[in-house]
């Protein structure tokens, strides 16, 4: 026998002559091309995968598909390429495959969490709740936070995630289809086929390697005399024919959005042994559908009795799987139980290939089926009117326990089954997920006690066991219907419809089965509903008994529902468990909100490109080259890279900032402006529009001069500054702050497209357009005269606050004479591609003046000495220019501008509000934290109000002393007191002083 | 994503192109200084937040840069119509008032 002790001769899909090993935990085993983790243990006999959330129960394989509960793996590729929580029934075996389980210690067979269950009576429903708020009579708590509950979530647990970064890619793509089918069973490939043949553009999605769904499962059945897996074979191959249709397998719809857009995540390399090491990993399609066939089939049920989740137990319908599609065994002698047809269909086939079927058990008193029928002539043992009430066995079933529903409610014992492993369907819930996503409303079928698709919202069709078909002939016609609806909805015509003639399979006579809501014996076993977040039937019926009544709220304080499956195979028995218990309908208990994802969506998928340093961009200035040539060290500034500072030979960031700070004030800097916000502000009305914007006067303003502009919101708080100038009549070239450019145009435009149409102005970002290269300090105009042509840089052709239009390194420019230091300054405007070869010709000469180039650390230092203000720095949204001592730079004369009428408001014009002062420590070392608070007192008591709070402090190699900005409430009327400022070592003295630290009179300005 | 049609391209694009502006017809006062304290407060802080129809702006930031304005229903953010800035609120048939 191939590859696995239960390995069938012959049958299912996989290639027999091609093993595969692998390793589970360390122990070598085999597989067959073909296979998925799960089949392939199920072949080896490996039933037992993991350990349970909470209890650490011993758990196996349940399903064959991606609502598996129990059977998540972690596989390991290499370091970063550790992926944990993964379905081992959605793995796809390759050589060298390598799998763990997970939450066990020691071992998976020795488990010392496995105490958990033991004491579960610790562990009722609302643990969480009940517990973690900490036991009141530990002072702080701290034997609970720091001992018990690390513990204990520590020993709750999935799978671990890799601490090393993801090293591969992930891909992302655009697409837009006339109709996505979400599934490709039956349904789906019938949907594809008639939406394709009426001339649609078609995406069909599927989540499994191979396309085909039920069809491939199934052991007999024949649609127009070819079974049914070369029925699959032959719609995909007519498919892949057409130019029109996109196949995409592996591929799972995770969501469905507004007007039709869906997520589907395409994985693309897991299943390969080697991966190309360029390509992606995985895929993110963001899908426009004009309109969308959901084919999502349906999901089997477990039944709910005493100790359901020992390993062994599985659904019928994923035993038939395992068996028809991988050839594999569930074990040597089977109990096969439940409340729905599909287990008659299980039982043949066992039986079929030489499986020893024990008992078939039917909860229903008299099922009269054509199924049952075909079971009794097999000579099969059907018991009838039967339950389990309970199963035995350590890591593995090896009996059940079954008993027979009396009238009274109770259960008279049955006797027991020995077996090594139970196939149970408790009935078939149709997969509804998308269909709520697209917030199409559900409506609850009473007949067959389950939710089907009611309301669309979105052009939409449910085809199929997710839309309520029952029996593989009426699946195919709604699918085949719902794929030429779909061509109709995108104008197609109607296509010819093709005909399905099904024969030879076992129909069940409903399509979804009743919910088994179980009556069970009282007792201490556990009968588990939600089997990957372990809540049991107890735990439903305690939260409903402590007064919970909506699902929403047992979810939550239970838990059911909400693991990474989000209780796919779960929910209904849920609700039936509580409706029960309360003695009420399903839908009286409502019913969870189903939410992307469907499956999980690993974090790459979704962030695609967008990491690293593609998560931003990164934007450069033309002189960026030049710095890092340098040794510049860079900061962020928004999405600049700017040049911080340049260190010299051995000098740390404060000796740089120091020297460089001397420099500027003893001979010249020159520092790269570029990324200063520029806006063109054109047109007749130009001036008039910038008087409306700015709290300053612009119409007086002559063509030449400069004007500092304070720009406010409508509530009177400051949020840009810039130095605005008048180039002409008609044009201004308005700066904003670095972090402020994009929001300052907005804001511009908006007030210029909606409030003034009437104005005659054009706004243009120039930001990206002039390098801005500042040239400032004593010297600045003995380094810039040779290399002006056509213009006079003198004091009274230039004086402070002018510019002029001139060549610069023969380059254009627009030359402004303006300081952000407070010395005699330049700032050079060229075409941003001069930029570099300008700086360099500045730069030379600057250095050969005995100057340097400084950074945005000493530009700060430079201007904190002048009282300059940094928007963002000294305003918090709530500062008014008069706070700043910025009050002169008001129009007084001006009838209007965006937040003039704020600044009257009662709170405004009071006069203990925060001012901007300077703050002197009494030692001259002493440096006060940006952001501490500036008290009365070195000790308040609590609950005193602060005064105000440090907005810049830095050391000053010039004035040998550090010093600090502040905002202080009433604080221009306290200069030469002392106040505290509370540092993390003790509160520091400090003076408050004017914050114009360095020539007050501004006599270096105007040289 | 949404698809939102812009009223000056006569076109929809997708959502990442645009940018909320917050409530629509919400207009600033010719002359702010004659309003009381109370009624700029009012023009300042106080939007209608409805559960329903809501007319608010957009703009086209990644395409022509117009400011429009969109009724939405904040039930189900569905865009029921888009028109240029200046224009009035048009009114929604019956059944979109329902919804
Ligand atoms: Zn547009």
């Amino acid at each position: 026998m191939s590859a696995g002790a239960f390995r069938t001769a012959t049958g299912g899909r996989i290639d027999r002559t091609h093993t595969l090993r692998f390793t589970f935990d360390g122990r070598p085993l085999q597989g067959c091309a073909g296979d998925t983790l799960a089949s392939a243990l199920l072949a080896n006999g490996r039933h037992l995968v993991g350990r349970s959330f909470k209890y650490h129960r011993p758990r196996g394989i349940v399903t064959s598909g991606s609502e598996e509960p129990n059977a998540l793996v972690t596989v390991v590729r290499d370091g970063g390429r550790t992926t944990p929580n993964l379905r081992a029934t959605q793995v796809e075996l390759y050589d060298g495959l390598t799998a763990i389980s997970q939450n066990r210690w020691p071992s998976l067979t020795r488990d010392l969490g496995a105490i958990n269950d033991k004491l579960s009576l610790m562990f009722p429903a609302g643990f969480y709740y009940k517990t973690f708020m900490g036991p009141r009579f530990l002072p702080e708590n701290w034997a609970w936070t720091k001992v018990f509950e690390p513990a204990i979530r520590r020993a709750a647990g999935l799978g671990r995630a890799p601490t090393s970064a993801d090293p591969d890619r992930y891909a992302s793509r655009y697409a837009h289809c006339d109709v996505l089918v979400a599934g490709a069973g039956p349904a789906g490939l019938a949907a594809a086929l008639a939406a394709a043949e009426a001339g649609a553009r078609v995406i069909v999605a599927d989540e499994q390697s191979e396309m085909g769904g039920s069809l491939l499962s199934a052991s007999r059945g024949a649609i127009n005399g070819v079974p049914t897996a070369q029925c699959a074979a032959d719609a995909l191959a007519q498919l892949a024919g057409h130019a029109r249709v996109r196949l995409l397998p592996r591929t799972t719809v995770f969501g469905y959005f507004a007007q039709n857009m869906a997520g589907l995540a395409e994985r693309i390399s897991d299943h390969d042994p080697s991966p190309d090491p360029e390509g992606p990993r995985e895929r993110l399609w963001q899908v426009r559908a004009r309109h969308v066939v959901i084919a999502t089939g349906a999901i089997e049920r477990p039944l709910v009795f005493s100790n359901n989740d020992r390993p062994g137990i599985m659904l019928a319908g994923a035993a038939l799987t395992y068996l028809n599609r991988y050839g594999v065994t569930p074990g040597q002698r089977a109990v096969i139980a439940g409340s729905h047809d599909g287990i008659y269909a299980a039982a043949l086939d066992l039986a079929g290939v030489g499986v020893e079927v024990a008992a078939v058990l039917d909860t229903r008193a008299d099922p009269q089926s054509a199924a049952m029928a075909a079971a009794l002539d097999a000579g099969l043992p059907i018991r009838t009117g039967t339950c389990i009430v309970g199963s035995r066995g350590h890591l593995r079933v090896s009996e059940i326990m079954i008993g027979a529903p009396m009238a009274d409610g109770s259960i008279r014992d049955a006797g027991r089954i020995p077996c090594d492993c139970l196939l149970m369907s408790g009935g078939w819930t149709p997969s509804v997920h998308l269909f709520s996503q697209s917030r199409g409303k559900l409506r609850f079928d009473a007949a067959a006690g389950v939710f089907l698709p009611g309301v669309s919202a979105q052009s939409e069709t449910s085809a199929g066991a997710c839309g309520g078909a029952s029996g593989l002939a009426a699946v195919i016609e709604s699918g085949a219907a719902a794929g030429r609806t779909a061509a109709q909805a995108c104008g197609f015509g109607l296509g010819r419809a093709r005909a399905y003639r099904v024969e030879g399979i076992l129909e069940a006579t409903e399509a979804t089965g009743h919910v088994n809501a179980p009556r069970l014996p009282q007792g201490m076993a556990k009968a588990f509903v939600d089997f990957q977040n372990d809540v049991t039937s107890r735990d439903l019926e305690l939260a409903a008994r402590e007064g919970f009544r909506s699902i929403e709220h047992i979810k939550r304080y239970t838990t059911t529902g909400m693991a990474t499956d989000q209780g796919k195979t779960s929910n209904m028995n849920a609700l039936a468990l509580v409706s029960g218990t309360l003695n009420t309908t399903v839908p009286d208990v409502g019913l969870t909100t189903f939410r992307q994802p469907y499956t999980p969506v690993t974090f790459g998928t979704l962030a695609g490109m967008a990491r690293g340093d593609l998560f931003d961009p990164i934007r450069r200035t033309s002189i960026d080259g030049w710095a890092q040539g340098k040794g510049a060290a860079f900061e962020d500034v928004g999405t600049w890279k700017r040049a911080w500072y340049f260190p010299r030979a051995k000098e740390d960031m404060h000796a740089a900032v120091a020297r460089e700070c001397r420099t500027v004030r003893a001979a010249v800097g020159v520092f790269d402006a570029s990324t200063l916000g520029k806006i063109e502000v054109v047109g007749p009305d130009a001036a008039e529009f910038l008087e409306r914007m700015y709290v300053n006067a612009f119409k007086a303003l002559k063509p030449g001069r400069c004007r500092y502009g304070i720009l406010l919101n409508e509530a009177g708080f400051v949020i840009d500054d810039g130095v605005i100038a008048r180039l002409a009549q008609d044009r201004f070239h308005v700066t904003t702050t670095t972090g402020g450019a994009a929001s300052v145009l907005n804001m511009m435009e908006d007030y210029l497209q909606t409030e003034w149409p009437d104005l005659q102005v054009w706004l243009t970002s120039t930001t990206e357009q002039w390098a801005v290269i500042a040239v400032q300090g004593p010297r600045a105009r003995d380094v810039i005269a040779p290399l002006v042509d056509g213009a006079d840089v003198g004091g009274e052709a230039l004086p402070h606050m002018s510019v002029c239009e001139a060549k610069v390194a023969g380059v254009p420019a627009r030359l402004f004479r303006v300081s952000f230091t407070g010395e005699l300054g330049f700032e050079i405007n060229v075409p941003v591609g001069a930029g570099r070869s300008v700086w360099e010709a500045v730069a030379a000469r600057v250095e050969d003046a005995g100057g340097c180039a400084y950074g945005t650390e000493a530009m700060h230092v430079l201007r904190a000495e002048k009282g300059y203000i940094i928007v963002g720095q000294e305003t918090d949204g709530t500062v008014i220019p008069e706070d700043l001592g910025l009050g002169w730079a008001i129009g007084k004369s001006k009838a209007d501008f965006v937040g003039r009428r704020s600044l009257v408001r009662p709170d405004m014009i009071r006069t203990d509000r925060k001012q901007l002062v300077g703050l002197l420590t009494r030692g001259r070392d002493v440096l006060l934290d940006d952001g501490a608070q500036v008290t009365s007192v070195a000790a308040p008591a609590k609950g005193t109000a602060a005064l105000g709070h440090v907005t810049s402090s830095y050391h000053s190699s010039v004035l040998g002393k550090s010093i600090a900005l502040a905002l202080v409430r009433g604080g221009r009327g306290l200069m030469g007191q002392r106040l505290h400022v509370p540092m993390p070592k003790g509160a520091v003295e400090v003076e408050v002083v004017s914050p114009v630290f360095y020539d007050p009179k501004g006599e270096k300005l105007n040289g | 994503m949404l698809l939102i049609h812009c009223p000056y391209c006569a076109m929809e694009r997708p959502e990442i192109e645009f940018r909320h502006a917050g409530e629509a017809h919400v207009a600033r006062a010719p002359d702010p200084s004659q309003l009381d304290d109370e009624t700029w407060a009012e023009f300042l802080y106080f939007r209608s937040n409805p559960k329903g129809v809501h007319a608010e702006r957009w703009r086209h930031v990644h395409g022509c840069g117009r400011f429009f304005n969109a009724l939405r229903d904040t039930v189900s953010d569905r865009l029921l119509v888009t028109y240029k800035a200046g224009e009035v609120r048009p009114e929604l048939p019956p059944q979109e008032h329902s919804r």
